[in-house]
């Protein structure tokens, strides 16, 4: 059971996790409408850009590493059962990141730093952005630490005892974050903060570009984290049914650690500054990683089988239909992983070193990207909310059949906005585009699909407001008592573990071993090949 | 728990070392040997095929030039006024020299051998080519010796008398639209810039010859050479940059555009 304190802390990380989520929801929705044929053109770009700037920045700094950091924290409780160890950093690294998060958006707001999220040099904002994202950054590198705190407390407490494997996903999130969000650190802190402020005008945007890849992918399995977490160690429970094997799961966060980080020049395949050789083997580990996904759609819909079993499913497909489906946890864990199916078929078309020349740069990526992240992670975190909130609130969600049409809601309009997104990137659409003219004839075909997104779009923001009134009202509902929190049990209980799968030692060593293998000679070259920075270009003032 | 980790007897750790150790080299040996090698154009060894897998930069420049000359592609500084205003003196001067050219470049400079008509030529396009036959920045059996013992004064009374010959050909007309596409647009994606924002004659940009009427196989050796890296005295790799892009056959259409002219 949380601690009253731990609620307060973990319940200050959802809430403002939520408000930026559903700003930055709001705000994409804008940019579907004002780019579709429904309006007129804006006139103004910059206002467009801003508002990508903000949707981005909000959706992948803000929102996924306060669901992390906030879901981290309660399963150092609930799994360890042991006290948060150093709440008051904790609290620190949350103001910490609060602060970053006014720091950078006050800039984007006033159109002074509408660069996008993933900085594009050489755009250069204005230097507060940046600022805010690296205290952003470190107030998450604080739960980090404290994660990695938190368990060594308790591996004191507990000698040789196995790991909780919600703990032990939770700490594979935490240093595969801590190794990531380096590179983009280093791209701030060594290439972009200089120019920004004024020291240096030329950047060397080849190496920027390289650093920020380093962190652009595996960013992605950050966020997917609590998704997993949830898959592995919340969905068998609430579902009643059993996890089909514990060990797999270990090894599926295990592998997401090794191969997760390597991998980042895929985003670069058309970058010259990369040679092919170097591009072929992060497209090999590209392919790796997808393993441990096939292994935790295995194991999950083991788990889910066996509840349906459990329920008197029979037959090969019998027990599909015995699933409770008026459980929103099952309902989320159905359309993540159809939204990643999709998703997921998209991104190995990605990773082909061939095939992304028909699609890079175009809004078929968007549509990727919105698919995994908006889809099948974003779903499991409201998924886990529902799941949490009683225990955070110590009162009992009450609005069942909300809880459904909400998550139907986000799962059909997920479809409805990147389906579209993928066929019209096909025919060649780009992305990052402020404004289109459909009255050009070659382009006339292409405003149906437009359209069809902003409605997806529409249906997704109704699915937030709802989410929001979900969780007001849960604040709202009766007081009651509440059963201790249980994480899923095992089909078999696991038996004496090795060392290697209870511990980081030997993957933390392959993770870095992989990344300098795999980053060390384009890095270096670049770093050491002269005369390759351009001209910064300055973006903001007057537009 | 007792089982060390990094340790050959772990079977976990040494099964996953080299697991990745086979998964990289595997992949390395089909991206950086492999696939380089059997995509690779022209003559090339097995190490430059690596190398450019690699990402490492190739040397653009012809590696037979003298180092000094590989950085600086010329020593004449081009400015719209680096030639100054002509007098009849320099004009005379230049004249009297000019009898050393015209066994190759004809009597009053409209070639009849082969060699580029200088006759109403840009005299600044003149001068710097005078130039860098003599600093050898442009390499030529025939002109080094030829410009071996003329002074800079010399080489720019020689080009102002040039300059104000008439060539023996009618001034070509505006360039039509049936030229081809490389001359009136150039290839963007080739990043190959229109041969006709430099090389038209009303466009008079300094050191910039005028081409019309020019010896076919003349401009196609030039080309050649640009586009072998051999001929290397354009600033800013102009030229160069262009012709590397273009094939042996886009090379043969425009010399003989040009010389139709």
């Amino acid at each position: 059971v949380l601690s009253n304190d731990s609620r307060r802390l973990v319940l200050a990380h959802f809430w403002v996790a939520f408000a930026a989520f559903f700003v930055a929801l709001l705000l994409g929705e804008w940019q579907m409408y004002i780019r579709s044929p429904l309006r007129d053109w804006i006139g103004n770009p910059e206002l467009y850009y801003r508002s990508v700037t903000a949707h981005g920045s909000a959706m992948g700094y803000v929102f996924p590493t306060l669901v992390a950091m906030g879901f981290g924290y309660a399963i150092v409780e609930l799994s360890l059962k042991q006290p948060l160890v150093g709440k008051k950093w904790a609290w620190f690294g949350f103001f910490l990141l609060l602060a970053g998060v006014v720091v950078a958006m006050a800039p984007v707001s006033a159109g002074l730093s509408s660069v996008l999220y993933t900085f594009y040099p050489p755009l250069i904002g204005h230097w507060a952005y940046y600022t805010g994202v690296v205290m952003v950054v470190a107030g998450s590198w604080v739960w980090v630490a404290l994660m990695s705190i938190n368990l060594r407390v308790w591996k004191k407490a507990n000698p040789g005892v196995a790991v909780p494997l919600p703990m032990f996903a939770n700490l594979a999130g935490a240093y595969l974050w801590a190794w990531t969000s380096l590179g983009a650190a280093i791209e701030i802190l060594f290439l972009i903060m200089p120019v920004a402020f004024g020291f240096k005008h030329t950047i060397d945007a080849g190496l920027s570009r390289v650093f920020f890849s380093w962190t652009l992918h595996a960013i992605v399995y950050f966020w997917l984290m609590p998704a997993y977490i949830a898959f592995y160690t919340l969905v068998p429970r609430a579902i009643g049914g059993r996890l089909y094997s514990e060990t797999m799961g270990r090894i599926a966060f295990i592998l997401f650690l090794v191969f997760s980080m390597p991998i980042g020049i895929h985003h670069l395949f058309q970058d010259p500054q990369v040679g092919s050789g170097v591009k072929f083997l992060h497209a090999v580990f590209t392919g790796m990683v997808s393993v441990p996904t096939l292994l935790t759609i295995f194991t999950i819909t083991a788990s889910v089988e066996i509840a349906g079993r459990l329920r008197g499913g029979t037959g090969a497909f019998g027990w599909i239909k015995r699933l409770p489906w008026h459980n929103p946890m099952m309902l989320a864990v159905a359309f993540s992983f159809i939204l990643l199916g999709f998703g997921g078929a998209g991104g190995i078309i990605n990773m082909s070193y061939q095939l992304d020349f028909a699609v890079h740069n175009t809004q078929w990526i968007t549509g990727h990207f919105h698919l995994i992240f908006a889809g099948a992670i974003v779903i499991m975190y409201f998924a886990v909310a529902y799941d949490l909130w009683p225990h955070l609130t110590g009162k009992q969600l009450v609005s069942s059949a909300m809880m459904r049409a909400q998550l139907w809601l986000w799962f059909i309009g997920m479809i409805i906005l990147t389906f579209p997104w993928h066929v019209v990137g096909v025919m060649g659409m780009p992305r990052r585009m402020a404004y289109f003219d459909y009255s050009n004839p070659e382009l006339a075909p292409q405003a149906i699909t437009v359209i069809i997104s902003t409605i997806g779009g529409l249906l997704l923001v109704i699915s937030g407001i709802l989410f929001l009134l979900v969780l007001l009202r849960g604040h709202m509902a009766e007081r009651i008592t509440l059963p201790e929190f249980r994480f899923s049990q095992p089909v078999h209980a696991e038996g004496r573990l090795p060392v290697a799968l209870n511990s980081f030692a030997l993957w933390l060593a392959l993770m870095i071993g992989l990344s300098v293998l795999n980053y060390g000679y384009p890095i270096g070259q670049l770093i050491a090949l002269k005369e390759t920075s351009v001209p910064a270009v300055p973006v903001g003032g007057h537009p | 728990m007792s089982e060390k980790i990094f340790s050959l007897n772990n079977r976990i750790t040494t099964a996953s070392v080299a697991a990745l150790l086979v998964i990289a080299f595997i992949a390395a040996l089909v991206g950086f040997v492999w696939l380089p090698n059997a995509h690779k154009t022209g003559a090339g060894s097995l190490w430059d095929a690596i190398c450019s897998a690699a990402g490492a930069p190739a040397r653009f420049q012809n590696a037979s030039l003298p180092g000094e000359k590989a950085v600086f592609p010329t020593n004449v500084v081009v400015s719209s006024d680096m030639m100054g205003a002509s007098t009849p003196q320099q004009v005379g001067h230049g004249a009297t020299l000019a009898l050393a050219c015209t066994m190759c470049h004809g009597a009053t400079g409209t070639s009849p051998a082969g060699t580029p008509h200088l006759a109403g030529q840009q005299a600044s396009s003149l001068y710097k080519q005078l130039r860098d036959f003599k600093s050898g920045h442009r390499p030529s059996a025939i002109m080094q010796p030829m410009v071996a013992n003329l002074s800079d004064q010399d080489m720019r009374d020689l080009a102002e008398y040039f300059a104000s010959q008439r060539r023996d050909r009618p001034t070509p007309a505006p360039v039509s639209p049936a030229t081809p596409r490389l001359v009136r647009n150039g290839d963007p994606m080739r990043n190959i810039g229109a041969c006709s924002s430099c090389h038209s004659p009303n466009v008079q940009r300094p050191a910039t010859p005028t081409l019309d009427g020019m010896n076919e196989d003349y401009l196609r050796a030039q080309l050649q050479a640009f586009h072998a890296g051999t001929r290397a005295n354009d600033i800013n790799r102009q030229m160069r940059n262009a012709a590397h892009q273009l094939t042996a056959d886009e090379i043969n259409k425009l010399a003989r555009y040009y010389a139709s002219r």
